[in-house]
């Protein structure tokens, strides 16, 4: 793979081993800070800093930075907390099961992953058939659609695989209602039965979490196949996260081969453990790698993606030419993976059309 | 080395090339921008500020460029982007100065949550701090223009910044932002003040800044003990009066006026309840600045022995 620029090694090298922190200098620090913040990840660095009991020693600047980070990080967990104590509030009188996806599956769950977050909307999965009743229980409890056109609308009620997100009209919240991990268009199509056949329930609650190898390949599949990769460095980071916790349970490893299999997201798996791996360093036993590589994509695929996913990963403050052509790339890509082309180019097409007309 | 021991032709080469970067209270923002409008305001404005020299750590990496360029001058629209992405849609061309003043002010109240930020003027005098809090319009930055001219230090025309570790007010010490008709009282009341150019039209109407006094940005990096929070209200037309408010409403109106109240969480909360245990709470009303000013001194002739004992607790 093609080696990043210096000041994306230096936020990597932090993040692979924090005790890194107390060794940065002054220039270092001037590097790494903005890029830390640009991928969110200021709120894990100050968690690393804090538990290795560095942050005393750091600058005074890097400290104020780091400060301010953690206190965010502190408020978004309360708020996801909050959040979900209401919408369990507000779906109390359905008889539906919730499944918590991504960060509030992580908070929910005390994983390591939920560590200095920097987001705090809430994913959630249900039944497609009790989308209905699930969007007007929520609208009555103070979540409000976004006002969105019919074509937008048409966007997610019909090829995607999430209403369009629900902002609250007093906090400002915004809860995202799922019914799949992926659109029903996407060219992977991994059953919801099946995910809900393994999905661990939370306490005495109606809130799910999913089996640990099905929360690794929900992460991979969101990163490696519904989205462009771009300043994703923090999705990587929970799948490193999720495997070093995950991996030392007996009959993980197998296990999660197994599901990819089942799940049909093979292809995302490969991905993720070749770039958590390479890039962060997470340790993933030989066997796993030899069978995540039966689906491996064609040798020039692998070539173009090995160079392009790491630079979009780790986002540069000033693109280059060679960096927008990237990105532009991944952009097609992840279109392409979510709609077949017959959908796909007419949406493109109407998208092009209504940014040429000064619209979003 | 400070902005204005540079040359204009200097400063504008290095704005629009490899960036300057300016230190404003405990802040470097590193700032670029090929507009060459803007490089004699900045350069004015910002004559007192240090330069921090390469190498060193900027918290704020703001780029100020067009965001449409092919457009005729006159409809151009113009970006502010801090750490690559903007933070507010584009202004009109002829807005950026106002418009890079709103965005160092945003880079403030979005990142620096390791303060507790009001919106408040705040203005310091024998080592102790008087706070203006509220929203834009009720007239702070009004009153602390005038406050400064009459003596004052300057911390802030509109973010308190409170430092929950001891509870002291972080100066800024940017320049100050004026709008419509407050431009003419400060011109008419400090006729020595320095403004830049003058931007109409904005959202909020005429703006025009005054430049700080160099005495307060060299003493950027002295907090203040704060001792007063004034809760100005301009009215028309009414009789000037300031009486005692209580704690507990100034609790509230800090709160509704602050901008990172419920980020800070419980840190906030003390940080708020220890700001307004140690303050005499007052609410201004007012139609005159100069006559606000003749009040607001009054509060300085208190016992000198709680004055001292403010200061050294």
């Amino acid at each position: 793979m093609q080696p990043l620029p210096a000041d994306s090694e230096l936020l990597l090298g932090l993040l692979i081993s924090p005790a890194a922190i107390a060794a940065l200098t002054e220039a270092e620090w001037g590097q790494v800070l903005p890029l830390a913040r640009a991928s969110h990840l200021l709120g894990r660095l100050a968690s690393e800093a804090q538990a290795l009991g560095l942050t005393e020693r750091l600058p005074c600047r890097v400290r104020g930075h780091l400060d301010a980070a953690a206190a965010e990080a502190t408020h978004n967990e309360r708020t996801i907390r909050w959040e979900l104590n209401r919408i369990e509030r507000a779906l109390r009188h359905l008889d539906v099961p919730i499944l918590l996806l991504k960060g509030a599956a992580y908070v929910a769950a005390g994983l390591p992953a939920a560590r200095g977050r920097s987001v705090s909307d809430v994913d959630i999965m249900v039944p497609r058939t009790a989308l209905d009743p699930v969007e007007t229980g929520l609208e009555d409890a103070g979540w409000q659609r976004m006002k969105l056109d019919s074509y937008d609308q048409r966007y997610y009620r019909t090829w995607m695989h999430e209403l369009p997100p629900l902002c609250h009209g007093e906090r400002g919240t915004i809860v995202d209602v799922h019914h799949a991990i992926l659109p029903p268009t996407a060219r992977l199509k991994p059953d919801p039965a099946k995910l809900w056949t393994e999905a661990r329930r939370l306490g005495g609650s109606r809130l799910h979490v999913l089996a640990p190898p099905d929360m690794v390949l929900h992460s991979a599949a969101h990163l490696f196949h519904d989205g462009d990769l771009y300043r994703s460095l923090r999705d990587l980071i929970d799948i490193g996260d999720l495997l070093g916790a995950f991996g030392r349970q007996r009959g993980f490893w197998s296990d999660l081969v197994a599901r990819a299999q089942s799940l049909d997201l093979g292809r995302p798996l490969f991905y993720a453990l070749r770039y958590a791996r390479r890039l962060l360093g997470t340790a993933v036993p030989d066997e796993v790698t030899t069978a995540a590589g039966a689906h491996a994509p064609p040798r020039p695929v692998l070539s173009l993606m090995d160079r392009l996913a790491p630079r979009a990963l780790v986002p540069r403050p000033r693109e280059k030419v060679e960096d927008a052509l990237g990105s532009w790339l991944l952009y097609m890509r992840s279109h392409w993976l979510r709609m077949p082309a017959r959908v796909l180019l007419p949406h493109l097409g109407y998208q092009a059309v209504r940014r040429g007309l000064g619209g979003r | 080395m400070n902005v204005g021991d540079m040359s204009l032709e200097r400063f504008a080469a290095a704005l629009a090339g490899e960036g300057v970067a300016i230190c404003w209270g405990p802040f470097v923002s590193h700032i670029v921008s090929g507009l060459p409008e803007l490089a004699a305001p900045l350069h004015l404005l910002y004559a007192d500020c240090r330069i921090e020299p390469p190498g060193g750590i900027c918290d704020f990496h703001v780029c100020v460029r067009p965001h449409s360029p092919r457009l005729p001058r006159s409809k151009q629209r113009v970006e502010f982007l801090l750490d690559g992405a903007p933070l507010f849609p584009p202004f009109a061309r002829r807005q950026v100065l106002p418009m890079l003043e709103w965005g160092l002010n945003a880079c403030v109240y979005r990142l620096a949550h390791q303060f507790l930020i009001i919106h408040a003027g705040a203005v310091e005098r024998s080592g102790l701090a008087l706070l203006l809090p509220g929203l834009p319009g009720v007239g702070k930055s009004t009153l602390c223009a005038a406050l400064v001219a009459s003596g004052w230090r300057l911390l802030s025309d509109e973010l308190a910044l409170i430092d929950p570790a001891n509870g002291r007010v972080q100066p800024l010490a940017r320049p100050i932002s004026l709008k419509n008709d407050s431009i003419e009282i400060i011109q008419k009341l400090d006729p020595k003040s320095t403004f830049g150019p003058p931007a109409i039209d904005t959202h909020k109407g005429k703006v025009a800044h005054v430049r700080p006094p160099a005495d307060s940005v060299r003493r950027c990096l002295e907090p203040a003990c704060p001792r007063w929070i004034v809760t100005p209200e301009f009215a028309p037309a009414e009789p000037l009066r300031l009486a005692r408010m209580s704690k507990c409403s100034t609790f509230i109106s800090l709160g509704d006026n602050s901008l990172n109240y419920e980020i800070l969480g419980e840190t906030g909360f003390r940080t708020m309840v220890r700001l307004v245990d140690q303050c005499d709470c007052y609410a201004l009303t007012y139609d005159s600045a100069s006559q606000a000013i003749g009040v607001l001194e009054g509060l300085l002739r208190e016992p000198a022995e709680e004055l001292r004992a403010a200061v050294a607790g």
